[in-house]
């Protein structure tokens, strides 16, 4: 007996429940913009510049003793955590006053005052302001630059109104990832955006899939009306969309838990976006095209003999 | 979709070999396909800084200090000139991007504009009522910053290579910037010491009459005054560089006295100068000066006119190796400045290494076994062709020689994940239409039709944000965003073809009833 998460021919009435999910997601949407504005992000190093070092210590670090180190040295604000293991801390240090070359001199200060109370310095990392502010634009011109090279593919393949509501889902994905990682105030960083654009392949590859099955259904029943082809569509590809998410699932638990530290951050981001994403297709993308009724396909394309097929039996 | 015409068998054939061939030298250890020709396969993926621990600088060289040089020393020239032709001048000085000055004697104009051709037929001129302004050639500037930028890649490649480390990369990005990779080096403190001193030495006399560590708070004309570069004390020093640092073949390291100074030797021409000098100046003092600063004033006793000699200062042993490494390498045209620096030690990378190698170990044992339970004898064969991604993703990553990063093995692992993606849905089709009451054959054929579109429609929007990850990314993320878009490449391909070959093998062969999905 093989496996099976989904119920052989699913009929969950996703569409009649729709006007929930827009206003789940449209709270979802308001309650990141508001944490955002709020809250905001934890901005990394490498967009606002500063010093960050990972150091390893013998025996369990007493944090208490390298934060009293390290406040007096007039170097602003200083961060210092734990970091997966009791010996191990992240030490985070803003950005000095004073261009480039002043995050130099911190780093020599900074060590200098750690002394010996550091066996090894695993990390060390330093973003110049210069830096801070370019990285800052190249992250927005990805996502942008993606967001928009996405819809133009899906436009080109399919109708303006798949793509409409394929860039709704994506935007939507895009967002509360951001406010996810507002209200938990972790770090923002290179890796976050590159997470955050992974998410965006992931959400728009499972929209696709489900608009695919949208389009050809259009096709094969032509009197058949929105809400319930809808509901055939997204129930027909069901089962794939769990499977889907599920081995990808698997893998990034894997990673979380046995990756490191180091890349957690950027699992969290994943494991929320395959979540938000699948969430996304069934509940944002498809229902979307209620409101913006694609066009029933090409008389030509449709033959006859499919019409009548499969489905009604099953 | 059921017929492999041999030529396409031949294909799957050759490219699962060339998976496996070319994936298999990463399994083994570093050294045992040392000695093959170039082309055979046996090169490895090389990792990333962020994983065999190394340090990356961004710097910046300050062209500006270039160019202002340039209008200095076009200063200094003219002055010489209109003083050797004794003619009068009146504020000679650099203004904006013009050397400036007036003639007391309108009348020796143009001795005056053919003695700044002869200086630099590049100078432009400019003479309105005896007042002049000499420009510098647009072009000409254009070109100093450019070469400024050339030369530090190269003075900094010696400097590194004079470290003795492995493999260094040293690159220059953009117009004035230069990317520094170290691997294996794990003390970005020295390194950026080494690399950041401009290190230029030049050889003045001290203004005649005047006492070392004593100087005037206003520095006449033609001199200027520099600080000590040891305790305290200003020197006031001629402009004119008598022998300069580029003159220079070696510097070593030694002791005299017990003390630790820097022997040096100059080239012909520099002998030549240095001789020169010391024969004309005995009993003057003469300023050995390092990056704007006075390392010694010593004395000239006698002429030298070996061509070699030594610098003592208050130097530590570890200094004294320092300033010989630079002086060979030579100085750096212009200041630099560090932009970025992202060092990781050896400790973390190897453990990011195990913890990588380890969870995409069990990654892809949960999920084979997922697939099995899901999808039976399919889920077996999808997960041969899974093996097959993995090893291909290995061998394009080796034969292209892209680097390895820690998001690289998350780009793996994900990959492992959405890899299976083709295949689920090549299979859900197929349990549709066997569902429908198609037969086996009908139903598999009917299955891959259908799902080609959309996961070529699915994939290349995935490829899209891949592709644009890696134009905006740097470093590691790169990484991350070109093993993204070759396991989205190879996992199209042995979901479409590999696992479709086996399917319709087995389904030839076996001839079941019924499919067992």
């Amino acid at each position: 007996m093989l496996l099976q998460l989904v119920p052989k021919d699913p009929k969950f009435p996703f569409i009649r429940f729709h006007k929930i999910g827009f206003a789940f997601s449209a709270l979802l949407i308001l309650g990141s913009i508001g944490l955002l504005g709020g809250k905001g992000l934890n901005l990394g190093i490498d967009f606002l510049g500063g010093i960050l070092l990972e150091v390893k210590t013998e025996g369990p670090a007493d944090i208490g003793e390298f934060r009293d180190r390290l406040s007096g040295l007039g170097l602003g604000e200083v961060s210092i955590q734990e970091f997966g293991a009791p010996d191990d801390l992240l030490i985070r240090v803003q950005r000095q006053e004073g261009g480039d070359g002043a995050q130099q001199e911190a780093v020599t200060i900074i060590k200098d005052a750690l002394g010996d109370m550091v066996s090894e310095y695993r990390r060390n990392e330093v973003v110049g302001p210069t830096v801070g502010a370019e990285l800052q634009e190249a992250a927005l011109y990805a996502v942008l630059a993606a967001i928009g090279a996405i819809l133009i593919y899906i436009w080109f393949r399919f109708e303006w109104q798949y793509g409409v509501g394929a860039i709704i889902a994506l935007t939507h994905d895009v967002i509360s990832t951001i406010g996810l990682f507002a209200l938990l105030q972790l770090e923002f960083n290179l890796a976050t955006v590159a997470a955050i654009l992974t998410i965006a392949g992931y959400s728009i590859n499972d929209t696709v899939v489900v608009f695919d099955r949208v389009r050809e259904s259009l096709r094969k029943y032509k009197v058949m009306p929105f809400p319930e082809l809808f509901d055939l569509a997204i129930n027909r590809t069901l089962s794939r969309t769990i499977m889907t998410s599920a081995t990808t699932m698997i893998a990034l638990l894997a990673l979380y838990f046995l990756g490191g530290s180091v890349i957690q951050g950027f699992v969290i981001a994943m494991i929320w976006g395959v979540i938000i994403g699948t969430y996304s297709s069934l509940f944002v993308a498809v229902p979307t095209l209620l409101y913006l009724r694609p066009r029933r396909g090409d008389e030509d394309e449709a033959p006859f003999a499919e019409q009548a097929a499969p489905d009604s039996n099953s | 979709m059921l017929n492999f015409p041999t030529w396409k068998k031949a294909l799957i054939g050759i490219i699962c070999a060339f998976g496996i061939i070319y994936a298999v030298p990463n399994f083994f250890p570093e050294d045992t396909f040392e000695g093959l020709p170039d082309y055979a396969p046996g090169k490895t993926m090389s990792l990333g800084l962020d994983l065999q621990g190394g340090s990356h600088l961004l710097l910046e060289v300050d062209t500006d200090t270039v160019i202002t040089e340039r209008f200095e020393s076009t200063e200094d020239a003219i002055r010489r000139a209109l003083r050797g032709e004794r003619i009068g001048y009146t504020n000679l000085s650099v203004q904006g991007a013009s050397v400036r000055f007036g003639l007391r004697d309108a009348a020796r104009a143009n001795e005056v504009l053919s003695l700044i051709r002869e200086i630099d037929l590049t100078l432009q001129v400019s003479e309105d009522n005896a007042q002049f302004a000499v420009t510098l050639d647009e072009q000409g500037l254009a070109e100093a910053r450019t070469n400024a930028v050339d030369q530090s890649v190269e003075i900094i490649r010696r400097r590194i290579d004079e470290l003795g480390t492995r493999e260094p990369l040293i690159q220059r990005q953009g117009a004035e910037r230069i990317v520094v990779q170290v691997p294996g080096f794990d003390d970005p403190e020295a390194l950026k010491s080494v690399i950041g001193q401009t290190a230029k030495m030049t050889f003045h006399l001290l203004e005649e009459g005047s006492t070392p560590g004593v100087a005037p708070n206003s520095a006449p004309p033609g001199t200027m005054i520099l600080p000590a570069n040891e305790g305290g004390g200003n020197y006031l020093v001629e402009r004119r560089v008598r022998v300069s640092g580029e003159r220079l073949t070696d510097a070593q390291p030694s002791f005299q006295d017990n003390q630790p100074v820097v022997s040096f030797r100059f080239d012909t021409l520099g002998a030549r100068q240095f001789g020169d000098v010391t024969k004309d100046n005995v009993g003057r003092y003469l300023a050995i000066v390092l990056d704007n600063k006075v390392i010694s004033a010593p004395v000239i006793r006698d002429a030298i006119l070996g061509g070699s000699g030594i610098i003592s200062g208050a130097f530590s042993v570890q200094e004294v190796g320092d300033l010989s490494l630079l002086l060979r390498a030579g100085a750096l045209p212009a200041p630099i400045s560090f932009l970025e620096e992202r060092t990781v030690g050896p400790g973390l990378g190897q453990d990011s290494i195990d913890a990588g190698r380890i969870a995409s170990i069990v990654g892809m044992i949960l999920v084979v076994g997922f697939m099995v339970l899901s999808y039976g004898r399919f889920g077996m064969m999808a997960n041969a062709a899974l093996i097959i991604n993995i090893m291909l993703i290995v061998a394009i990553l080796s034969a292209l020689q892209a680097t390895l990063t820690l998001p690289g093995i998350a780009g793996i692992v994900l990959t492992i994940g959405m890899a299976v993606d083709a295949n689920v849905l090549i299979f859900e089709r197929i349990r549709e239409e066997t569902r429908a009451g198609r037969t086996p054959l009908s139903a598999v054929d009917s299955g891959y039709r259908q799902a080609l579109t959309t996961i070529i429609d699915a994939n290349v929007t995935t490829l899209i944000a891949a592709v644009l990850l890696f134009a905006f990314g740097s470093g590691p993320i790169k990484g991350f965003a070109v093993t993204l878009s070759v396991g989205i490449l190879t996992s199209m391909f042995t979901a479409i073809m590999v696992t479709r070959f086996l399917v319709v093998t087995w389904l030839r062969s076996a001839k079941p009833k019924t499919l067992p999905i």
